[in-house]
């Protein structure tokens, strides 16, 4: 039953995402962790960390990953593992795929229509509450310590966070250096 | 098999492979290779399909690929193309999962992830303030994207849901402006 509901919640993921990226985010972690618990919040964010890293969509990324963790999760062998992070891949590809087979004609055509631009002009506003809702859902105790027992881990992640923050907005570092510098620094620090 | 199957193939193998992070940094790639060295599309085209890729729900990847390989040389093209770009991205994640599920406990490993967790949910973000310029945010729609984004974390709701209420809030929205002439075309012609 595990890979049907892996098949149904990344067909979900990759059907509903408009944004791409970082947009898609706030959806992946209501359906992973949230619902259904198959990765913790921090591995959550470990698989954003290294999707940054590694080639190819953010989505597919943590699509492979998350069919491997969770089938290992239940019990099942390697190969089964590597089945499910297959199974999960194509999943958030098929419907997408479709439509922008069937559909792309049509919106080529309508691109400049105005019902589009309508729908649009109250979409693109949402996706940004999108990101940022993944943003502040992410910051957890799991990823930043807790401020009453884990006092020394947190004060640092909070300083780690301004500094990637001015670091990307005001000098433009590009990401993945960003997270090899914080990574660095853990290192050093902890 | 098609000589330029292989091509199209070999192409966006190579586009999913050194494009990390995804999404808009392969867009350079692609249009040199498909536009300028290949000339399978014209730069109109590419936009065109640029414009309708953005649109369409899924993985901005996946969606260009598919476009790109059915416009070339049809459905097989589209086929071969999302095959190529998803499958370094789905490869090497599958690499990092197994090598990430041996070293998990490791205490170097746990430090550095440590340090790179609160880097990354600065990197998430940042981009919210980005595209609040692309989203057209003002003053009269920053409503917009604070409600979904409390939706989100403070409720719980699924971000499918407030796509679809946003679609069907802006055509809605669309028409009543539409029944109500004399506001918007004027404000466009000076």
């Amino acid at each position: 039953m595990l890979f049907l509901q892996l098949f149904i919640v990344f067909t979900k993921i990759g059907a509903f995402n408009f944004g791409g990226g970082y947009a898609m985010l706030s959806l992946i972690h209501n359906e992973v962790v949230e619902k259904n618990g198959w990765l913790t919040s921090a591995e959550f964010t470990d698989i954003v960390a290294i999707s940054q890293s590694t080639p190819g969509p953010i989505g597919i990324n943590c699509a492979t990953y998350t069919g491997y963790t969770a089938v290992l999760n239940e019990g099942y062998p390697e190969w089964m593992a590597v089945l499910g992070a297959v199974l999960a891949s194509v999943s958030v590809l098929w419907v997408p795929f479709l439509l922008m087979l069937t559909i792309s004609k049509l919106l080529l055509k309508y691109s400049k229509n105005q019902t589009i631009g309508n729908i649009f002009s109250v979409l693109r506003p949402a996706i940004v509450g999108f990101i940022a809702a993944a943003a502040i859902l992410l910051m957890s105790a799991d990823n930043f310590g807790s401020p009453s027992n884990q006092t020394f881990q947190f004060a640092v992640s909070i300083i780690l966070f301004l500094f990637s923050f001015i670091g990307t907005r005001l000098f433009k570092v590009h990401p993945i250096l960003m997270i090899l510098l914080a990574g660095l620094a853990g290192l050093i620090i902890y | 098999m098609n000589s330029n199957l292989f091509q199209l193939f070999l192409i966006f193998l190579k586009i999913g492979a050194f494009t990390l992070g995804g999404g808009y940094a392969m867009v350079p790639i692609m249009e040199r290779d498909i536009v300028d060295r290949h000339q399978w599309l014209t730069r109109e085209e590419f936009v065109d399909v640029l414009i309708v890729a953005q649109s369409t729900p899924g993985l901005f990847a996946i969606n260009m690929a598919s476009h790109i390989g059915n416009k070339i040389t049809g459905l097989m093209g589209g086929v071969v193309a999302s095959i190529g770009v998803a499958l370094p991205s789905i490869i090497s994640i599958l690499l990092i999962a197994m090598f990430f599920r041996a070293y998990q406990d490791n205490v170097y490993i746990e430090k550095i992830f440590m340090g790179v967790r609160p880097a990354v949910v600065a990197l998430i973000a940042a981009p919210c303030f980005s595209m609040a310029r692309v989203a057209h945010l003002s003053l009269s729609n920053l409503w917009i994207p604070v409600v979904s984004c409390l939706l989100i974390t403070l409720f719980g709701v699924s971000p499918i849901w407030i796509v679809l209420v946003a679609g069907v809030a802006g055509y809605v929205w669309g028409r009543f402006k539409r029944q109500t002439p004399d506001d918007s075309d004027d404000e466009e012609d000076f």
